[in-house]
């Protein structure tokens, strides 16, 4: 009766083998890494780069052990933190001889020491949280108000150019609140308006309000429109962030929507907090200016005396270009920006889409300057770069802008995300920072291992010495629990924190429960005189729904702070739960398979080691019975 | 080696009513300390800003005060954290601009006044995302009890539901009076903490309630006080065991976990404790108060001789 089939004895083993491979990598430690990635969209880092990361060592005499390039960058292995920091100066002289506008990211990062093999089957260490590994958490709000009322500003004033050109006579326009009040002398000229404006946007709802002289029509953003231009700003707000932590050099950025209006950065690794505000908090936009290219004026401005409203800038090529200081439009007036094909050359290019206030003022513009070049500049800490400057061929209406030309289909694609990315759609704010010191980071992983390792010690100390062979039996099933959870852990990539390497312990804590039971319940058996063979059994089937119950009523309050939770609970939640589920397994299937084993083949069982049996007899259960 | 050689059932029962009197006590103190000193919250719920800072030799608090003093902060508290060098300095909430600041702020007054403090961890929570967590975590609250409860109702009958859930629901109550009369701080993972230790408690009264409805079915001509001390006398042995298990590994935690998790080990140490005696005395003794009685539990003479353990599930 104590016998497993077969299948059940690989399942367990295939189990325990799985769990020991995935548990591994976290017994290799990290080594000493420097990783490149690019800057810029526009720069792709392939092969290439990987070969001038080689060279660039082998020209520093630094001796690297391992170079990859992944979907992230070029890492390069260094056996220790002196040749890291060595290694880092020299790729960074290689990759940014210039280093007030670096087009690389050359950061300091750890990678896993485990062999090749492993990596390679995505065994990979545990993720550590930023409270063990040290750096910053950001949690940004998005102003969703402030996006609308933006949107409302450049709404009324697309509406005030509207009318007009289309000889709408109104009484004024402004935006009051959240909504756009436009007021008429008489019913015929609303109607007119009304018609007109719902032609023109499907963005807004319409309202007739007021009498007599005083009429009005009230717009206001429908919620459609404005869950998009919600969706919109946030996307647009991680794009532009995600551009502008490049520059920081942090390995692993994390940058993510969290909630409607909420975005989470993480910068592992980072102290100086006041540059990543700094950075995060920086205002970008775009500008399209006009090109100056008058005989001769170049050259003069190169030598150092530019004609007077005039300045140079450098083109995405390295080509110098003078360009007016007027500006024409801003990037206030972009709505989109999105790649594709020219529809008649179908040659690559960006197509850009601009409100009506700047379609009209686009189309003035280009009307008035055939044949000449306009320049499309971003504008980043007061720093500007030419993205690109084509050469107008007709007037352009209607808001639609093509830029083409001299483009590969990626670039078109990096200058569209460039041109979407430039500026915040949104300001933000910072409503939740934690700041974590490297020292306090190592220092919470050997709390947290010390705290399961002795615990774990203690309580294998003395499950042996009370149940013998079956605390043996605990233990090992225990052992196994952990193994399966860190592999686990190491597996799904969950991010560890303190709290979650607390819920390791606890629950490990908590699962002897479940062999507890079982020991105590065939210790029962034998004390009512059953064979020893048949307590094991009983002892087993009886145990599972106690322990189940056990299980699920800690499993309700497990996800209840899954879902709940936030932050240090949600690590201690994700953990939680995963324990409770290798527990069952571990505690019930493991030990079982390994009791089997032991005592399953001896057809005369006469004793078992579960310690001294005591026999009472005479309880008042036994005396009535 | 056996630590429990009970050789009659212990008679709880007849001590019910002392037992629900000092449970009553020590909960009407938990609710006095509640209401009157409140908890001490963490920056995590009342937003703030909370900076850990660590010197090389022995920091002195009061360089550290009037360096925060003289520039312009106030309503700062300075402390000690875990050992003489390290300083936990908390802030109150600004202006929402001024507040994510602060952190550099404090760097720059300490760097002046008082030299040598390297920079820990900084935490900073606004007030919006402050009162998030706080409604989120009563939220939690609310739900374990809720399926906890229903839990039960589907696993017994409403007598063990409602008591379980009364004796764990004064266990939370202890441990929040706890932290209310020490003003220790309470803090998200403090919470976490409870929740736990709500769930695997709750599984203790299953244990003893599982035994009751067991012996209810065996054994005839027993009183119902008779019954509830033999279901608690003979499980005795696996709950102290299994606790104590669990709680040398908090007592790891709270030994070895350093202050970070310091608060969370003693909420979990506290509710360990009185999750024992409140599944056992207090859970029990209103089951009995309640009116539980055979009859609950077999509706035909005939199926108590035959099927006295085909719920299977008790220890």
């Amino acid at each position: 009766m104590n016998r497993y089939p077969l299948w059940k004895y690989i399942t367990v083993a295939i189990a325990l083998v799985f769990g020991f491979i995935y548990t591994l990598p976290n017994f290799f430690g990290e080594s000493p890494a420097v990783q490149v990635s690019s800057a810029k969209v526009t720069l792709k880092v392939d092969a290439n780069t990987q070969a001038r990361v080689e060279d660039a060592l082998k020209s520093a005499g630094i001796t690297h052990q391992g170079i990859v390039l992944d979907s992230v960058g070029v890492k390069a292995r260094f056996k220790d933190t002196d040749t890291q920091l060595k290694a880092k100066d020299a790729i960074e002289r290689t990759f940014n001889p210039d280093s007030r506008d670096p087009q690389y990211v050359v950061a300091l990062n750890l990678l896993s020491a485990s062999p090749q093999w492993l990596t390679a089957m995505n065994a990979l260490p545990m993720y550590l949280g930023l409270d063990l590994r040290g750096g910053v958490h950001f949690l940004l709000q998005v102003d969703m108000k402030g996006a609308l009322t933006k949107r409302l500003d450049s709404q009324s004033a697309d509406l005030r150019s509207m009318l007009r050109d289309k000889n709408i006579r109104h009484a004024g326009i402004g935006r009051e609140g959240d909504r756009i009040v436009v007021r008429f002398r008489d019913a015929d000229t609303r109607n007119q308006a009304r018609n007109a404006i719902s032609d023109s946007t499907t963005d807004l709802a319409l309202a007739d309000l007021g009498d007599g002289s005083d009429l009005k029509l009230v717009a206001t953003l429908k919620p459609e429109a404005e869950k998009k231009i919600g969706e919109f700003a946030i996307k647009q707000n991680i794009t532009t962030l995600h551009n502008r932590i490049n520059e920081l050099g942090v390995a692993e950025p994390v940058i993510q929507q969290q909630g409607a209006d909420r975005i989470v950065v993480q910068l592992p690794g980072v102290q100086d907090t006041a540059k990543a505000k700094d950075i995060l908090g920086r205002t970008a936009t775009l500008e399209i200016r006009m090109v100056d290219d008058g005989p001769g004026a170049l050259e003069a401005a190169i030598a150092g005396n530019a004609p007077f409203g005039t300045e140079v800038y450098t083109e995405r090529g390295g080509q110098p270009l003078l360009v007016k200081k007027q500006v024409v439009l801003t990037g206030d007036r972009l709505t989109d920006a999105q790649p594709g094909f020219d529809s008649q050359t179908q040659e690559p290019a960006v197509h850009l889409t601009l409100d009506s206030a700047g379609a009209r003022i686009f189309k003035d513009i280009t009307r008035d300057n055939v044949g000449k070049r306009m320049a499309i500049l971003l504008i980043e800490k007061g720093k500007g770069e030419v993205v690109t400057a084509p050469v107008i061929r007709t007037e352009i209406g209607g808001g639609r802008v093509q830029i083409s030309g001299r483009m590969s289909s990626m670039e078109a694609a990096d200058t569209a995300l460039l041109l979407r990315a430039g500026s915040l759609a949104a300001p933000m704010d910072i409503v939740e920072e934690r700041t974590i010191g490297p020292s306090l980071g190592a220092e919470n992983i050997q709390k947290g291992f010390h705290s399961t390792l002795w615990g774990f010690v203690a309580i294998a100390v003395f499950m042996i010495a009370y149940y013998q062979m079956f605390g043996v039996v605990s233990v090992v099933a225990l052992a196994s629990n952990l193994l399966l959870l860190v592999a686990l852990l190491s597996l799904l990539q969950a991010t560890l924190t303190l709290p979650g390497i607390a819920a390791i312990a606890l629950t490990l804590g908590m699962a002897i429960d479940a062999n507890v039971l079982i020991n105590e319940r065939v210790r029962e058996e034998l004390r009512n005189g059953m064979p020893p063979q048949a307590a094991i059994s009983e002892g087993y089937e009886r145990a599972f729904s106690t322990i189940l119950d056990s299980n699920i009523t800690t499993l309700i309050a497990g996800l209840a702070l899954l879902i709940f939770g936030s932050g240090p609970v949600r690590g201690f939640a994700v953990v939680h739960c995963l324990g409770i589920l290798t527990s069952i397994f571990s505690s019930v299937v493991v030990s079982r398979a390994i009791v089997n084993l032991i005592y399953g083949r001896q057809k005369k069982l006469l004793k078992v080691a579960i310690g001294n049996v005591w026999k009472p007899g005479n309880t008042a259960v036994d005396r009535k019975n | 080696m056996e630590f429990f050689r009970i050789k009659k059932d212990i008679p709880f029962m007849r001590h019910a009513l002392k037992f629900n009197i000092i449970s009553l006590l020590t909960f009407l103190a938990a609710v006095v300390f509640l209401a009157t000193q409140g908890l001490h919250l963490s920056v995590e719920f009342t937003g703030g800003t909370l900076i850990e800072v660590s010197y090389p030799q022995a920091a002195e608090l009061e360089k550290v005060r009037g360096a925060l003093g003289k520039n312009g902060f106030s309503d700062y508290s300075v402390q000690n954290f875990g050992s003489s060098r390290d300083v936990l300095i908390r802030l109150p909430l600004k202006d929402a601009g001024a507040s994510a600041q602060q952190g550099e702020q404090v760097m720059q007054a300490l760097a002046a006044e008082a030299p040598g403090a390297e920079l820990r961890r900084v935490e900073f929570v606004g007030p919006q995302v402050g009162k998030e967590l706080a409604e989120n975590g009563a939220m939690a609250l609310l739900v374990v009890i809720v399926g906890i409860m229903i839990y039960l109702a589907f696993r017994f009958e409403w007598r063990f539901s409602v008591s379980a859930i009364i004796a764990n629901l004064h266990d939370v109550i202890i441990i929040l009076g706890f932290f209310a009369a020490f003003q220790w701080e309470f803090s998200l993972s403090v919470l976490a903490a409870i929740l736990a230790v709500l769930g695997y408690s709750v599984n203790e009264s299953v244990v003893v309630f599982d035994r009751v409805r067991e012996t209810f079915k065996k054994a005839r001509g027993l009183t119902t006080p008779e019954v509830l001390d033999h279901a608690i006398t003979s499980t005795i042995s696996r709950t102290i065991i299994t606790h104590g298990s669990t709680q040398i590994m908090v007592l790891s935690m709270l030994i070895f976990g350093g202050e970070t998790l310091y608060y969370f080990s003693l909420a979990l140490t506290i509710g360990i404790c009185f999750g024992i005696y409140s599944s056992v005395l207090v859970a029990s003794p209103l089951v009995m108060w309640l009116g539980v009685s055979r009859e609950q539990f077999i509706p035909k003479q005939k199926k108590v001789i035959e099927g006295a353990t085909e719920d299977g599930a008790c220890v």
